[in-house]
């Protein structure tokens, strides 16, 4: 059907239980030291506004940590019903670390989230204050954990290979791959970034409705500064990423550029537009600047990268996808750098909080920094095709032995619950999101009926309207 | 006989056997109370069953997944075996657990769609245990596994046994939601649970002695390891104290011993996991893989077995603690997390 075999499908099927899953996660990253700082700033200065906003979004953090955990319980399992030759020959590896991924996020769960959630009132404002720092801490553990065990995917090390098994030689290799410290820094950026523009987004919508509301202008105020100092490093941080996939990951970076081949003694070009052809090994309908691509990439005007052409074409991954989702996740970097500009501009000038434009623009660009999240991923992903393991082991050779029939009847099904689920979820959020930013104390906890063990009840909303 | 073996994956085993033990006691009475759902008679009913479970069902689910995780790290093997094996009632099982899941949380914030929230609870509820059963039967009943790797064909977990023990899954959960229960609410509710122990429990033991018998006339060392002697004269104690317990337990229902009964269908379940054990260790993946073969390299299982000893037992003593928090009956009055 389609050209599909059951491999494309396990794939599209991982990659959109993996894309789904990563939202709730890098929402709850980003908030939860949202949190910390909401708190620490109101507990410095007992401005009220801030435990007014604490209380707010800790709301909606409990519905999105909520959603991760469900949406993560189907992740943990899909490593071996998707990819079942290369958990076997790889788990040694990555089944540790995913183990101590999910080890981490248990121990969250039931420690320090439940006296972040519950506890306001029941235990003194420092320990309250130590248990918010720890479920920050904790996503960030949490999400170091599987980013180690997906970077020594993109650039295995510290592995000897014994009959097609990777063994573990040395575990400090292996977790200090040569791509981690990159995409830990750019990942992490990216969940704080993302968390801003939404925070951003919900200020400037209540600040339409209510140009006064205090909370509201603090949310803008705390956005700007993040997309002022966040935003210009993450660029940094990408680029410096970038130059390390050029060296490990040669491939995959000639296709974000759509770079096909070098003409001798030429500069590579930035290809700004365009649609490659991975028939006809060029790019169609392309706009490109001469020489800029060999400027960030080699800091030279005329050097050269290795191009597509250099790799057989079975060795090159899916073109197309890998450049577009890459330009669309730069192209929402730079919009945001644009948006921190021109809000500290507005700031400067007094009048960030009253120019509808402005404020109409950052609520409709909320949701930026997700997609551009997901973009990332996919472009990572999809760059370290036709790789599981980069240059050790095909993505074909690494799945289950799984039917088409079997693997179109669960992608239906989770196509369609995790459809029903998203809409239940986002509506509820969004239901959180247009109330007044001045919640309520939630209560509860030990010896009561709300409990961490249940990251919901810390919201009282209700369902229906 | 295994005096040459390495340890490490001994202790592995039992620590996966544990968290396993831990999942099937734990969700398996919040699974139960769901599978009793629809035998509730009204709305504040289903508030109360649902509210007894309330406070610690995500709790109990976790270690779902941290017996599955565990097993990709400590045995690979197993875990990229049986899960494609029983790919199609495991993406079952996955799919009907987050419904539940959506369904506690949901339930109680609405009052329009509350049929809706009560459907996919019940639904749910019934469908993961079905589907866990049908995983269990696969396995016992043994998996054509080539080079470690799945060998056999899309529905050879499809068999008659594997469909019975979906079903006697259902019942088994079912009575420990009902023991639950007993211990949890009074008065109707508590009626309802006693009425359903007594026909529950003789379903489940019913259960029990097909499968013991099934397993050793399909599956010849099993018989040899049950039957020969001298095994058979200390192995027969747990057919006799299963029987003992159930008979117990239909006194207990008599009696109205609330705390005994869930304890006692606790060991029952236990005794359960024992029996299969003694028809299969060492071996995890019937009929041919040990789990020496399955487990993963020295260097890997130390490694994890850190992060196990300091967490689990933090995860114990909280565990320990919330379920004291929760302690006592729940009733109507304190029932205000919806
Ligand atoms: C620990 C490992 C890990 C992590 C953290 C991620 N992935 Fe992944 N991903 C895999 C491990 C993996 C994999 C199992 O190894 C796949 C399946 C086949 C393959 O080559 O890699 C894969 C494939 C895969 C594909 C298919 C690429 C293709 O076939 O062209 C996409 C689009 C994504 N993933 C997307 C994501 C997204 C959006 C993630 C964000 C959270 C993500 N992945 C995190
Ligand atoms: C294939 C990849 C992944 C798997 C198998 C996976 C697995 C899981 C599981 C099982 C849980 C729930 C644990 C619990 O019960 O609390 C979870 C939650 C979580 N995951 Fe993942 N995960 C994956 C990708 C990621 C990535 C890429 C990140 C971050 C960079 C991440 C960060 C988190 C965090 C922070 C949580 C805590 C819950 C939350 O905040 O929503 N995960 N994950
Ligand atoms: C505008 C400048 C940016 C540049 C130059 C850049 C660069 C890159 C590069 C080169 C990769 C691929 C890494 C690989 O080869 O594996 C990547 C991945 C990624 N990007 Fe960006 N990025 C930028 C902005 C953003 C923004 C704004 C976000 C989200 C808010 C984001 C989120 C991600 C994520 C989640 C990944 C995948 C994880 C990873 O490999 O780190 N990026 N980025």
């Amino acid at each position: 059907m389609f050209g599909l075999d059951a491999v494309d499908l396990a794939r599209f099927q991982f990659a959109f239980t993996v894309s789904y899953h990563i939202v709730f996660p890098a929402l709850s990253i980003g908030l939860a030291s949202f949190l910390m700082a909401l708190e620490a700033l109101w507990l410095k200065t007992g401005n009220e506004v801030y435990h007014g906003l604490y209380r707010f979004w800790i709301r909606i953090f409990a519905v999105g940590f909520g959603l991760g955990v469900v949406s993560g319980v189907v992740m943990a399992y899909e490593f071996g019903t998707n990819w079942s030759v290369f958990a076997q020959r790889g788990g040694d590896i990555t089944g540790v670390l995913l183990t101590y991924e999910v080890l981490t996020a248990f121990f969250l769960e039931a420690g320090f989230l439940g006296v972040m959630l519950f506890g306001e009132n029941r235990v003194n404002r420092t320990t309250h204050f130590l248990a918010t720092c720890m479920v920050a801490i904790g996503t960030l553990i949490s999400a170091t954990w599987i980013l180690i065990s997906n970077s020594w995917m993109q650039t295995p090390a510290g592995y000897h290979l014994v009959d097609g098994h990777f063994l573990p030689a040395d575990w400090f290799s292996i977790i200090f791959n040569p791509s981690f410290p990159y995409r830990f820094v750019h990942m992490v950026l990216a969940a704080f970034i993302s968390v801003s523009f939404l925070v951003a987004g919900v200020g400037g919508y209540h600040l339409l409705r209510n140009g006064k509301d205090p909370a509201a202008r603090k949310m803008i105020s705390m956005a700007m500064w993040m997309a002022i100092i966040a935003v210009p490093i993450q660029i940094v941080a990408g680029d410096m990423h970038g130059l390390n996939t050029l060296r490990h990951q040669p491939a995959k970076l000639a296709a974000m550029e759509g770079h096909w081949e070098n003409q001798p003694g030429e500069g590579v070009p930035l290809a700004l537009v365009g649609w490659p052809d991975m028939k006809q090994e060029r790019n169609r309908f392309s706009i490109e600047i001469p020489h800029v691509a060999s400027l960030y990439l080699t800091h030279t005007w005329g050097g050269q990268i290795q191009s597509l052409k250099d790799f057989p074409a079975d060795e090159r991954p899916d073109v197309p996808l890998v450049f577009w989702t890459f330009r669309i996740m730069v192209g929402i970097g730079m919009l945001m750098l644009l948006t921190g500009v021109v809000g500290n501009y507005l700031r400067w000038r007094g009048k960030l909080f009253t120019t509808p434009l402005f404020l109409r623009w950052v609520t409709i660009f909320s949701p930026a920094g997700f997609i551009a999240l997901i973009a990332g991923w996919v472009t990572t992903e999809a760059g370290r095709q036709p790789w599981v393991v980069y240059g050790l082991m095909r993505t074909a050779d690494a799945h289950s032995p799984l039917s088409f029939g079997e693997m179109v009847a669960s992608l239906t099904g989770f196509i369609v619950v995790y459809a029903i689920i998203f809409a239940i979820g986002i509506y509820y959020i969004l239901k959180l999101i247009r109330k007044e930013p001045q919640g309520e104390l939630p209560s509860g906890g030990p010896g009561q009926n709300n409990t961490p063990k249940r990251p919901f009840s810390a919201t009282l909303e209700s369902f229906d309207d | 006989m295994f005096t040459d073996m390495p340890i490490l994956p001994v202790i592995w085993f039992a620590v996966i056997g544990f968290a396993v033990a831990m999942y099937i006691i734990l969700d398996g009475f919040s699974l139960g109370i769901g599978i009793l759902f629809p035998f509730s008679k009204s709305d504040s009913q289903r508030d109360l069953m649902m509210g007894s479970v309330m406070p610690v069902w995500d709790g109990n689910q976790t270690w779902m997944i941290l017996a599955g995780a565990g097993l990709y790290g400590a045995f690979p093997v197993v875990y990229a075996t049986i899960l494609p094996a029983l790919y199609l009632p495991l993406v079952l099982m996955l799919l009907a657990l987050i419904f539940r899941g959506i369904a506690f949380e949901f339930r109680g914030k609405s009052r329009k769609y509350r049929h809706m929230f009560d459907l996919a609870f019940a639904g749910g509820s019934v469908v993961a245990t079905f589907a866990q059963g049908v995983v269990l039967g696969g396995i016992v009943h043994g998996l054509h596994v080539s080079d470690y790797q799945f060998a056999g064909s899309t529905f050879d977990w499809l068999t008659p046994f594997s469909l019975f023990t979906g079903i006697a899954l259902v019942f088994g959960y079912a009575s420990l939601g009902a023991g639950w229960l007993v211990v949890k609410t009074e008065g109707e509710t508590q009626n309802l649970a006693y009425k359903a122990l007594r026909p529950l429990t003789l379903l489940l033991l019913l259960a029990m002695a097909i499968i013991s018998a099934w397993t050793p006339l399909s599956n010849s060392a099993i018989a040899e390891r049950w039957f020969s002697t001298p095994n058979v004269y200390y192995l027969s104690i747990v057919p006799v104290l299963v029987v003992l317990l159930a008979v117990n337990i239909f006194f207990d229902v008599t009696a109205r011993r609330e705390k005994l009964i869930f304890t006692k269908l606790v060991m029952l379940f236990m005794l359960g996991l024992i029996g299969l054990v003694i028809s299969f260790f060492p071996y995890v993946v019937p009929p041919s893989v040990t789990l020496w073969d399955a487990a993963s390299g020295p260097s890997s299982q130390s490694f994890l077995i850190v992060g196990y000893a300091v967490i689990l037992p933090i995860v114990l003593i909280y565990t320990a603690y919330s379920y004291y928090v929760f302690r006592g009956k729940v009733k109507p009055g304190n029932l205000h997390h919806y």
